[in-house]
C-alpha cells in the first residue's frame, strides 16, 4: 500500500549550507584544465564591478567563480547564463583571469553534462 | 577522539552545586510534555537520597518563553524572577534550583545583570514591593535541575536496578546527549563542563553506564527556538533543524537520546514522528525511531521505576525497543491506563514509525 | 671600548643582537634560560618565502657569534635592576653580572591553541596546529594523519589565537598567513593528489614575494582559500575533521570533511617578557608585548635610558624582521653607550 506523505500546515526548510562533501566537482575539474586561469581568482570584486549586466540583475562573475570553486552546480547553471560576454571585466581583472573563456567553457561543460545526461536517459 | 583533552577542559568548568536545602521552581511545560519527568526528580532528591526539597506550589513562570520571543520585556521579567526569589526567601531556603534550562539561563543571566548593574537590582527591588509588598535575598546557589542530579550521579548509580547496558550483548548503550541551548551557551562557566563540550549529561551517561556518541551535530540546536515554534507556518525551521540532527546521529546508530531541556526532548521526540510522516523516514532500525528521555526519566528507569508510572507512555517515539535492550520490564496492557486503571484511549497508530500497544 | 652588555633570550633576536654588538666591540653576555640557544626556530623546518631549512638558518645565524661573547644558558632571569648608570642582573641560580646596557630579547610564546576549545585541538587527533606540522616536516616521517592515513584533504585554519578578542588577543600576528601558505604549498608537494584548503579572514601577504607564493599556490598547487572563518570543528565515524566556516564572498555557510586540519597558532608576549619589565618598571600595554620608545622612530629603545628591544617580545615579526631589528638594536646601543 502506498502511503501518502501527510501535511501539517509547514514543511522542510531547504537546509542552504554548502554541503562541499556532497556536491560533484567534476565541473570544476573541467574548466580549470580547460582554462587554468581560474585557479588566479582571487575574489576581488573589479570584474563585477565594471560588469553591465551586473548593474541590472544580481549577477555577479565573483560569485560565479566561487559557485563553479565550491561545486554549486545547480545555482551555477542559472547565474552563468545572464553573462553578455562583453569581456569588460577581462580588462579589468588585476590577476589575469580569462574572464570571457572561462564563462565559455562553463557553458560548455554544462551543455555536455546535459546532453551525456539525456544520452543516458535515451539509451 | 581523547577523552583526556575532554576531561581538561571539564576541569575548567566545574561550578558549585549545594548539597541539600532546595527550593525546586518547576517549568511551565515540561509537566504536559513528559509529566513523569519532574516527579521523578522529587521522588528520587526525596525518598532514595534523603534530601530536603521544597516543591513551591505559588511561583509562576519565568516569562522566559515570552521574553524569547520578544513579547515581555526584560524589566517585567526581571520583577517575576524577583518575586520566584522572594517565594523562596519567604519559604526558608537558600540554594534555587530551577527544572528549565531556560528558567536556569534567566535566573543566571539576571544576577549577571545585578551584578553588573546594581541600580537595576535597587529598580527591581522596588518594582517588587510596590506591586506585592514582597522582599527577597538572592539565590546563595542557583543549579539547574540536572546540576543536582549529575552531582549525586554516582549515588543513583549505587542505588540503581539497571544500567544503560545492553542485556543481551552486555556492552554500553550508545547514548546521544543534547544539551538546552541556555544552559551554558549564554555563561559557559555556570555550566558543567562549559558550551562546547558540555559534561553534565555525559557524567550520568558514563556512570549509569552508558557510552557517549560525540557527533558532527552535537553542538546544533534542537530548533524549538520559541519564536519559530510559536507561528505553524515558521515550524518547518524548527523541525530542519532537528532533521539535521539525526542526519548526522543516525550513522552511529544511537540506542537513546538523553536531554536536560523542557523544549529538546519534545522536539526531538515529536519530530521524529512529523518526519516519518511527511519523508517516510524513521531513524532508528525496524521502523523504529531513537528513543528521546529526559535525564530524571533515564533515572527512574534505572532505578527500576515502572514505566508508565514515569510518563513512558506519552513518548511519541516509543520507549519499548530501549526497555528491551536494558530488559525493564514493563506491562503492555497498562500503557495506556491512567491513575487506579482509568483508560486514557489509544492514539493514532502512525503510518511508518512503530507503534507498540497490547 | 669595555663596555658590557646583557643580552636576554638566546633565540634568533639575542643571538643576532649579540653577534652584531661583539662585531662592534662590546663585551656581550647572553643569557638564555633553556639548556640551548636557537628558541622557536630550532624546531622550524623551513622558512618563508624561500624554504630556507631552518638549521640552516640558525647555523649561520650561530656562525656569526664571536668567541668572546659568553652563552649563560640554563639560567632564568630572576632579578634585574637599573642601579645609577649600570644594571645588576641575576639569575635562579646564582649568576650575576652587571652590565652598561640590556637588550630584551624575549622573544614570544605560541598561542596555545587548545584555548580555542571549539576547534578541538587535544581533543581531535587530527586536530594540530602549524608548529606540530613543522616538526611532521622536519621529522622526515612519512606524511600521515594521526590516524596513520594520507589524508585526501587538509585544512589550514588562519588567525588561531590572532585577531580574537575572545583570547584576548587583538593583535595580528603577521606571519601566520605566509606561513599557511607555505605549509600549503610543503603538503601539496608531500602528497600531490591531496586537495589543500585555507579558512582566512584577510590574507596579508604583506613581505616581498609572499603574494608571489600565493600566487603560486593558486596557480601550480591548486589549493583553495575560502574566506571565513571557522565556528566550530567535530570528529566524523572515520576520524576525519568536519568543519564549518562560512563561505563570506558567497554568503553562505559551508561544511566540509578534512582528514587534517592545521591551526595557525599565532603569537603571543612570552611569559617571562612581562616579569622582566616588571623589573625594570617598564610601562605595560595592554597587548602585552614590550612597548618601544616609539613605534615609528625609536624602535629598539624603551622608556628606560640603557634599556633596549629586539625581536618579537615588541611584537609579532618574522625572521627576516627579527634578525634586522636584532642589528638595529645593536647600533640603539652603541649610540647609546658612546655617548
Amino acid at each position: 500500500m502506498e502511503k501518502k506523505a501527510k501535511y501539517f500546515g509547514y514543511s522542510i526548510t531547504r537546509d542552504r549550507q554548502i554541503d562541499y562533501d556532497a556536491n560533484n566537482h567534476d565541473i570544476c575539474k573541467i574548466i580549470a584544465k580547460a582554462e587554468p586561469t581560474l585557479n588566479l581568482c582571487i575574489s576581488c570584486g573589479t570584474c563585477a564591478a565594471t560588469c553591465t549586466a551586473g548593474q541590472f540583475t544580481d549577477f555577479s562573475l565573483r560569485q560565479v567563480i566561487l559557485l563553479l570553486r565550491r561545486g554549486e552546480t545547480k545555482s551555477l547553471e542559472n547565474e552563468v547564463s545572464k553573462c553578455m560576454l562583453c569581456g569588460k571585466c577581462q580588462l579589468v581583472c588585476p590577476r589575469n583571469v580569462s574572464t570571457r573563456n572561462l564563462v565559455i567553457q562553463i557553458g560548455k561543460a554544462l551543455y555536455d553534462k546535459k546532453l551525456s545526461a539525456e544520452t543516458v536517459n535515451t539509451k | 577522539m581523547k577523552l583526556e583533552g575532554k576531561r581538561l577542559i571539564w576541569q575548567d568548568y566545574q561550578k558549585e552545586i549545594a548539597d541539600d536545602h532546595y527550593f525546586y521552581a518547576r517549568s511551565c511545560i515540561r509537566q504536559t510534555f513528559f509529566p513523569g519527568a519532574e516527579a521523578v526528580f522529587v521522588k528520587i532528591l526525596k525518598d532514595e537520597l534523603g534530601k530536603d526539597i521544597h516543591d513551591e506550589q505559588h511561583h509562576t513562570s519565568c516569562t522566559g518563553i515570552g521574553y524569547h520571543s520578544d513579547v515581555v520585556p526584560f524589566d517585567t521579567t526581571m520583577t517575576v524572577v524577583a518575586r520566584q526569589f522572594a517565594l523562596m526567601t519567604e519559604a526558608g531556603y537558600e540554594n534555587y534550583a530551577a527544572s528549565c534550562v531556560t528558567s536556569f539561563g534567566l535566573y543566571t543571566e539576571i544576577l549577571d545583570t545585578w551584578h553588573h548593574f546594581p541600580e537595576k537590582e535597587a529598580q527591581i527591588r522596588e518594582y517588587l514591593f510596590k506591586a506585592t509588598g514582597r522582599e527577597f535575598t538572592k539565590p546563595k546557589n542557583l543549579a539547574h535541575a540536572s546540576d543536582i542530579v549529575y552531582k549525586f550521579r554516582h549515588q543513583i548509580a549505587a542505588k540503581a536496578k539497571y544500567k544503560l547496558v545492553d542485556k543481551n550483548t552486555g556492552k554500553p548503550l550508545k547514548v546521544v546527549e543534547h544539551i538546552g541551548c541556555h544552559y551554558s551557551k549564554m555563561f559557559p562557566h555556570k555550566g558543567i563542563g562549559g558550551a562546547e563540550y558540555p559534561y553534565v549529561l555525559s557524567g550520568m551517561i558514563e556512570a549509569w553506564g552508558g557510552e557517549v556518541i560525540d557527533y558532527p551535530e552535537r553542538r546544533h540546536c534542537c530548533g524549538f527556538g520559541f519564536r519559530q515554534y510559536l507561528v505553524q507556518a515558521n515550524r518547518g525551521f524548527s523541525l530542519s533543524c532537528s532533521k539535521k540532527k539525526f542526519e548526522s546521529m543516525e550513522p552511529y546508530e544511537p540506542d537513546m537520546i538523553i536531554t536536560n531541556c523542557p523544549g529538546c526532548p519534545m522536539f526531538l521526540d515529536r519530530w521524529q514522528y512529523a518526519l516519518s510522516e511527511m519523508e517516510g523516514k524513521t531513524y532508528g532500525e525496524n521502523h523504529n525511531g531513537i528513543p528521546v528521555f529526559t535525564y530524571e526519566e533515564v533515572a527512574g528507569m534505572i532505578m527500576g521505576y515502572d514505566p508508565w508510572e514515569i510518563g513512558l507512555q506519552v513518548h511519541q517515539v516509543p520507549a519499548e525497543p530501549l526497555l528491551d535492550k536494558i530488559g525493564i520490564p514493563y506491562d503492555s496492557s497498562r500503557k495506556f491506563k491512567g491513575k487506579n486503571g482509568e483508560d486514557l484511549g489509544m492514539p493514532e497508530s502512525p503510518s511508518y514509525l512503530k507503534f507498540y500497544s497490547e | 671600548m669595555g663596555k658590557h652588555v646583557v643580552v636576554i633570550g638566546a633565540g634568533p633576536a639575542g643571538l643576532e643582537t649579540s653577534a652584531s654588538l661583539a662585531k662592534l666591540g662590546f663585551h656581550v653576555t647572553l643569557v638564555e634560560k633553556e639548556d640551548v640557544s636557537g628558541g622557536h626556530l630550532k624546531k622550524w623546518h623551513a622558512l618563508f618565502p624561500t624554504l630556507l631549512s631552518g638549521k640552516d638558518a640558525l647555523e649561520t645565524i650561530t656562525k656569526g657569534l664571536d668567541s668572546s661573547i659568553k652563552i649563560q644558558t640554563a639560567t632564568k632571569v630572576t632579578g634585574l635592576e637599573a642601579v645609577n648608570d649600570y644594571f645588576t642582573i641575576s639569575g635562579h641560580n646564582g649568576w650575576q653580572e652587571k652590565a652598561d646596557a640590556v637588550v630584551l630579547t624575549t622573544g614570544f610564546q605560541l598561542f596555545d591553541s587548545h584555548r580555542k576549545e571549539e576547534y578541538g585541538y587535544g581533543i581531535y587527533e587530527n586536530v594540530i596546529t602549524s608548529a606540530d606540522l613543522e616538526e611532521l616536516f622536519a621529522s622526515g616521517k612519512a606524511f600521515v594523519n594521526r590516524h596513520g592515513n594520507k589524508p585526501e584533504r587538509v585544512g589550514f585554519v588562519h588567525c588561531v589565537g590572532s585577531r580574537d578578542e575572545k583570547v584576548n588577543n587583538l593583535h595580528c600576528s603577521k606571519v601566520c598567513c605566509i606561513t599557511a601558505v607555505k605549509q600549503a604549498i610543503e603538503v601539496k608537494q608531500l602528497l600531490p593528489d591531496a586537495e589543500v584548503f585555507c579558512f582566512y579572514m584577510d590574507l596579508r601577504m604583506f613581505g616581498r614575494h609572499y603574494e608571489e607564493l600565493y600566487k603560486e599556490a593558486q596557480e601550480k598547487y591548486n589549493i583553495q582559500f575560502i574566506r571565513g572563518r571557522l565556528s566550530e570543528s567535530t570528529e566524523d565515524r572515520d576520524g576525519n575533521i568536519v568543519v564549518k566556516v562560512e563561505d563570506t564572498l558567497l554568503g553562505k555557510p559551508l561544511r566540509i570533511k578534512v582528514g587534517l586540519l592545521v591551526l595557525m597558532a599565532g603569537m603571543e608576549p612570552a611569559p617571562d617578557t612581562k616579569p622582566l619589565a616588571n623589573m625594570l618598571g617598564l610601562k605595560n600595554v595592554s597587548d602585552g608585548f614590550i612597548q618601544p620608545l616609539d613605534e615609528v622612530l625609536h624602535t629598539n629603545s624603551t622608556e628606560i635610558p640603557g634599556v633596549f628591544v629586539a625581536g618579537t617580545c615588541s611584537g609579532p615579526k618574522s625572521v627576516s624582521d627579527t634578525l634586522a631589528d636584532a642589528r638595529s638594536a645593536a647600533l640603539a646601543v652603541a649610540d647609546y653607550l658612546k655617548s
